[in-house]
């Protein structure tokens, strides 16, 4: 009996210890960063890419506005309500103090700098294929930016969400680095691919969910409801999107559509950062949706 | 006497709601005319966008004087006094078809300065369109700012 009660403890102490394990959060290796030297230039196409001022900046800002990325943005889900933090350059309220293995860590693990699981509201499903190139480039740029001075609000979630930890364990199941469109792409759709999967996340929204709030992969674009409550997220594969690749590149790059209506909802702040990009990129994405198996 | 009064009364009230029945009818009639009004001025932004939008992505040759024609078009319609299709209670809720949402009419000088950007953008598209295709491309952006720019803020989205 006493061996027994030995062997069960033994047994629960190795289970909370692999539980223990399999949830701590992953760290980036410091020397793959260490011999990279940052370009502000490039960094800025990284940050309108990544879309950062979307979610970043603070509601209804235009123009210049955005790139003061005092956070506040509320985001409804499943789970209860996310609101972006304040990633300025601010020391105490931002992330003025970061190293570019910070931002690293941020993008590619989700890891803060004190070593806590970051909720998947912030995309690092898709920014852990950013290359280390793009984030010493885009922490170069990021430092050129202003410092804002707003403190972060807490998240309003539901338990057991509230408890970090386990995020690791979502992240065993649902962070890969694998590309979801695989096969012979030509350059341009390899770059396409580069910024819609690593990027630009944009199945983030056009991708419906599953009950843990992972994206459904064999829906890859096919549309989803819109966390805000109205409506829906259209279906951008070749299924739904019968667009050419010049209405798509006009699209991103001045807001209209083929009927001359402009980008609604979400779409528009994702539209303005788009613009920002070069021509090639914006061709890019639109030859990666061309490539997108057509799901009805 | 009595029943005389009271008649008098029944025909009175029923000429007070049957008065108020045509007003309401005229009003909502006035709305609705309004709204269809500024969708038919939506319309032609469009027709003309879509001429310049064609030659921007090189799926028509680039034409100067069709271009300019069409940006001296987008210019007109953009200085037109609106202050007569707008009336207050034409939103989403008065108006079938209508996406309006009634912060335009809580917001009115942001409104009218949205309607600012757009006669800039029109203008600046008047200069470029006769000039070469890479000005026209040039100032494509622009328009498409400001144009979304007043349907993010003030149009229910479309789906």
């Amino acid at each position: 009996m006493r061996k027994f009660l030995v062997i069960v403890t033994v047994v629960l102490l190795l289970l909370a210890g692999g539980a223990w394990w399999l949830t701590m959060p992953a760290r980036v290796t410091a020397s793959d960063y260490a011999a990279l030297i940052g370009v502000p230039a490039r960094g800025a196409t990284v940050f309108h890419a990544g879309g950062c001022a979307s979610c970043h900046s603070a509601e209804g800002a235009i123009e210049d506005a955005r790139l003061i990325l005092s956070g506040g943005r509320a985001f409804a889900s499943d789970f209860g309500t996310f609101h972006a933090p304040n990633i300025s350059q601010d020391n105490d309220h931002g992330i003025g103090s970061w190293e570019v293995t910070d931002l690293a860590n941020a993008m590619i693990n989700g890891t803060s700098p004190q070593g806590q699981h970051y909720y998947p509201a912030f995309p690092y499903t898709a920014y852990s294929r950013a290359t280390p190139q793009d984030i010493a480039d885009l922490y170069a740029y990021m430092i050129t930016l202003p410092a804002d001075a707003t403190p972060d609000l807490p998240h309003d979630l539901a338990f057991p969400f509230t408890l970090r930890r386990g995020l690791g364990l979502w992240k065993a199941l649902y962070l890969t680095d694998a590309w979801q469109i695989t096969g012979d792409l030509t350059e341009a759709e390899q770059r396409g691919r580069y910024l819609a999967e690593a990027l630009g996340h944009c199945a983030e929204c056009h991708t419906p969910r599953g009950p843990l709030g992972a994206l459904d992969r064999n829906r890859w674009m096919a549309g989803a409801p819109n966390p805000s409550g109205r409506g829906t997220i259209p279906n951008i594969t070749p299924a739904k999107l019968d667009w050419s690749e010049s209405d798509l590149i006009a699209y991103f790059t001045s807001g209209f559509t083929p009927d001359y209506d402009t980008a609604g909802g979400s779409m528009a702040a994702v539209v303005t950062s788009l613009a920002q990009l070069p021509q090639t990129d914006r061709a890019a994405l639109a030859a990666y949706l061309k490539r997108l198996p057509p799901i009805d | 006497m009595s029943t005389g009064f009271k008649m008098l009364g029944v025909v009175l009230g029923l000429t007070i709601a049957a008065g108020a029945a045509t007003g309401q009818d005229a009003a909502d009639k006035a709305l609705a005319g309004a709204t269809k009004a500024r969708q038919a001025q939506m319309q032609l932004y469009a027709f003309n966008l879509g001429l310049l939008g064609g030659m921007a992505k090189g799926d028509t040759p680039y034409e100067a004087s069709a271009a300019g024609a069409a940006a001296g078009n987008l210019a007109s319609l953009a200085r037109l006094d609106q202050s007569l299709i707008w009336p207050e209670g034409s939103d989403e809720m008065g108006v079938e078809g209508s996406r309006a949402l009634p912060a335009i009419w809580e917001n009115l000088p942001d409104v009218i300065a949205k309607n600012e950007a757009l006669i800039t953008a029109a203008s600046a598209m008047e200069t470029a369109a006769g000039t070469d295709l890479a000005a026209l491309q040039g100032a494509m952006g622009a328009i498409g700012e400001s144009c979304g720019a007043c349907h993010k803020a003030y149009r229910v989205p479309s789906n």
